[in-house]
C-alpha cells in the first residue's frame, strides 16, 4: 500500500531524514515513533505530498508521490498536528468545504459530513463556530476532514498531543474504530499511545529508522528476552527457586516488597514465553499466584536504548568515516 | 472551475464572517465620504465634470489602500494558521487557489466600491454628469482594485504574516506610483517604459475615457502579479 525506498529530506545540508525504507500493508495502523525533531512530522509530510523529499522514491497505491501528486492526494487523508481549521466556520460547513475540496458533490459531501460526524462524535455541536471549540473537539473535527473523502490511506501528525486523559481514550477507540476502512499511520512520542492502537511499530531516531516491529519483537531483539511481571503471595525464595529451574528461563529477581508481608513482585526473564509453565509450577507449588503479566513498562526504556544505541553508534561512525548512508538496525516482523 | 468557485465562495465567506472586510469597507467610505465633502465639493465653484473627476481621484488612492489591506490576509494568515495544509494535501491545483482567492478578493471589492455610487449621484442634485462617465470611472476602479489585488495577494504569498503582506504590498504598489516622479531625469527608452509602467499614465478612465491600453495594461499587471503568486506557491508547497 505505501512503500518507502531510500527516502531522504534535507534541508539545507542537514538531513531531516536520511535513507528511510518501510513498507505498510492495506489496512495496517502503524504508528512512527520518536523523539521531537527525530523526522516524524517530515516523514509524514512527505506521504501527504506536502513535501518533495530530496532523494528516494515513495509509492502510494502503486503511484509515485513526484509523478502523480495529484491523484495520490485524493486517496490521501492528513491531520498535522496542529489541525487546520478554519475558525470562522461552523464544523459542519467546514466538513463539507473540506469534502468537495476532496472532489465530492455538494450532495455527496453533506451526506458524508453527517456520517464523518456521528463517527467523529462532533454531531452536537454541529452548527458550532470552530473558534468556540475546544482542544478535543478541534482535533476530532481534523480528524473528520481527514476522514470525510474516505481515503483509502490515512496519516495522523500527533493525533492525541494537547488532549486530556479522557480525550486519549477516546481518540485512541476514535482511531482503532477506523481499523479496516483506512490504512493507518500515527505518529506520536508517546510509547503507551503508539503501542496501544498501532500493529506496528518504525521507530525513528535523528532521521533514521533505527527499528521496526510488534512491541514484542520489538522487545525480545532489544533485551533478547521476554520479560514478565509476577506477583506471588507466599515463600518468594521458594517461588524464586521454582521459577530459575523452568526451561528458558535466564534471570529471576525480586522486585517491589508489598505492605502486605507475603505478597512480592518478581520480574522474570526469559528467552521465551514460559507464562504456561510458570502458572502451573507455581500453582502446583501451593504458592498463590496473583498476577502475571507481560512488563509493558519496560517500553519507555526500550525506547531510551533504542535512541540511545542509535546515537552512540553515530557518533562512532562519525568519529571514524564520513558516510552518509548507514545500515539501520531492523527488526523484521 | 468548481474548485475555484469553491475556495472563492468560502473566502468571501470569511470577508462577510471576520470583522475585518467591514472595518476596512467602513473606513474606506468614510474617508472617500470626507474628502468627497471637504475637497470635491467644498472650496471654488467647479463643473459637474471636473468634481467627479476629483471623486474619482479620491477613490483610486482609497481603493488602492483597499486592495492592499483585503489582499493581505489572503495567503498570509492560510499560513499563519496552518490551514493552506489542508489546501495543499487537496488535490487542487496551485491556480486554482490563487484564483479562488482572488476571485473572492475582487467580488468583495466590487461591492464596497458599489457602496460609494450614493457620491456621483449627489452631483445631480446640483449638477449634470454624463451617466458614461460613472460608468467608466467605476469600469477604471474596478480595473485599478483588480491590478491592486494581484499585487496584495503576491505580498502576501511572500510574506509571513499579514501586517508584513500589508507593507510589502504597499511598497510594491507605491513604487508603480511612484517611480514616474522620476521619469524627468531618465532617458528614452527607460523614460517611456517606467511612464508605461506607471499607472498614472493609465488614468483616463477618470474622465470617463476607456483605452483599449489601459485594460491591456491593468489586465497585463493583474496576469503577471497572479502568475507570479502561483510560482511562489508552487515552489513553498515542496519546501
Amino acid at each position: 500500500m505505501i512503500a518507502a525506498q531510500g527516502l531522504s529530506k534535507y534541508y539545507g545540508d542537514k538531513p531531516a531524514i536520511a535513507d528511510v525504507n518501510f513498507e505498510i500493508e492495506r489496512g495496517e495502523i502503524v504508528g512512527i515513533l520518536g523523539l521531537n525533531g527525530a523526522g516524524k512530522t517530515t516523514t509524514l509530510r512527505i506521504l501527504a505530498c506536502l513535501l518533495l523529499p530530496s532523494s528516494g522514491r515513495v509509492t502510494i497505491h502503486g503511484m509515485d508521490i513526484n509523478e502523480n501528486p495529484h491523484e495520490i492526494r485524493k486517496q490521501v487523508g492528513f491531520l498535522p498536528e496542529e489541525p487546520p481549521l478554519y475558525q470562522e466556520m461552523t464544523v459542519e460547513s467546514y466538513l463539507t468545504f473540506a469534502a468537495e475540496l476532496r472532489g465530492l458533490s455538494r450532495a455527496v459531501a453533506r451526506s458524508r459530513t453527517a456520517e464523518v460526524m456521528e463517527i467523529t462524535q462532533t454531531t452536537d455541536v454541529h452548527d458550532e463556530i470552530i473558534a468556540n471549540l475546544s482542544h478535543g473537539y478541534r482535533k476530532r473535527v481534523g480528524i473528520g476532514q481527514s476522514i470525510v473523502h474516505q481515503p483509502p490511506v490515512l496519516i495522523l501528525d500527533e493525533p492525541i498531543s494537547g488532549l486530556d486523559p479522557v480525550q486519549i481514550v477516546e481518540m485512541r477507540e476514535m482511531i482503532r474504530g477506523l481499523k479496516g476502512k483506512h490504512t493507518i499511520l500515527v505518529s506520536s512520542h508517546i510509547l503507551p499511545e503508539i503501542s496501544q492502537t498501532c500493529d506496528r511499530i518504525l521507530v525513528i531516531q535523528q532521521g533514521q529508522l533505527v527499528a521496526t516491529g510488534t512491541e514484542e519483537e520489538l522487545t525480545g531483539r532489544l533485551t533478547g528476552a521476554h520479560l514478565l511481571h509476577v506477583t506471588i503471595r507466599g515463600d518468594e525464595q521458594k517461588a524464586m527457586e521454582i521459577i530459575s529451574k523452568l526451561d528458558g528461563v535466564a534471570q529471576c529477581q525480586l522486585g517491589h516488597v508489598h505492605a502486605e508481608a507475603s505478597v512480592h513482585d518478581l520480574r522474570v526473564e526469559a528467552d521465551r514465553d514460559v507464562r504456561e509453565a510458570l502458572s502451573r509450577e507455581v500453582v502446583q507449588a501451593g504458592i498463590g499466584l496473583l498476577q502475571l503479566r507481560p512488563a509493558e513498562a519496560e517500553l519507555e526504556s526500550i525506547f531510551l536504548q533504542l535512541t540511545q544505541s542509535t546515537r552512540a553508534r553515530r557518533n562512532g561512525k562519525q568519529a571514524s568515516t564520513k558516510e552518509r548512508s548507514r545500515p539501520h538496525k531492523e527488526v523484521s516482523r | 472551475m468548481k474548485n475555484i468557485a469553491l475556495l472563492a465562495r468560502r473566502e468571501l465567506g470569511a470577508y462577510l464572517k471576520s470583522p475585518m472586510g467591514y472595518v476596512i469597507v467602513a473606513i474606506v467610505l468614510f474617508i472617500d465620504g470626507l474628502f468627497f465633502n471637504i475637497k470635491v465639493l467644498g472650496g471654488t465653484p467647479k463643473f459637474s465634470a471636473e468634481v467627479l473627476q476629483l471623486f474619482f481621484a479620491v477613490a483610486t488612492f482609497m481603493s488602492a489602500v483597499a486592495a492592499i489591506l483585503l489582499a493581505m490576509r489572503l495567503l498570509a494568515e492560510e499560513r499563519q494558521l496552518g490551514t493552506l495544509t489542508l489546501l495543499l494535501t487537496s488535490p487542487v491545483k496551485d491556480y486554482e487557489i490563487v484564483l479562488g482567492k482572488f476571485v473572492s478578493a475582487l467580488i468583495f471589492f466590487c461591492g464596497m466600491t458599489a457602496l460609494s455610487i450614493y457620491m456621483p449621484l449627489l452631483i445631480f442634485v446640483n449638477g449634470k454628469v454624463s451617466v458614461g462617465h460613472i460608468l467608466g470611472g467605476y469600469f477604471g476602479l474596478v480595473l485599478l482594485g483588480m491590478s491592486t489585488l494581484a499585487i496584495g495577494l503576491f505580498a502576501s504569498a511572500v510574506s509571513a504574516n499579514q501586517l508584513v503582506a500589508a507593507v510589502v504590498g504597499g511598497a510594491l504598489t507605491a513604487a508603480f506610483w511612484v517611480l514616474y516622479w522620476g521619469t524627468p531625469v531618465m532617458d528614452p527608452p527607460l523614460r517611456d517604459l517606467v511612464a508605461f509602467l506607471s499607472p498614472w499614465k493609465h488614468l483616463a478612465w477618470q474622465n470617463g475615457i476607456i483605452h483599449t491600453r489601459d485594460i491591456v495594461y491593468f489586465f497585463s499587471v493583474t496576469y503577471f502579479f497572479l502568475f507570479l503568486t502561483t510560482q511562489m506557491l508552487q515552489a513553498r508547497r515542496w519546501r
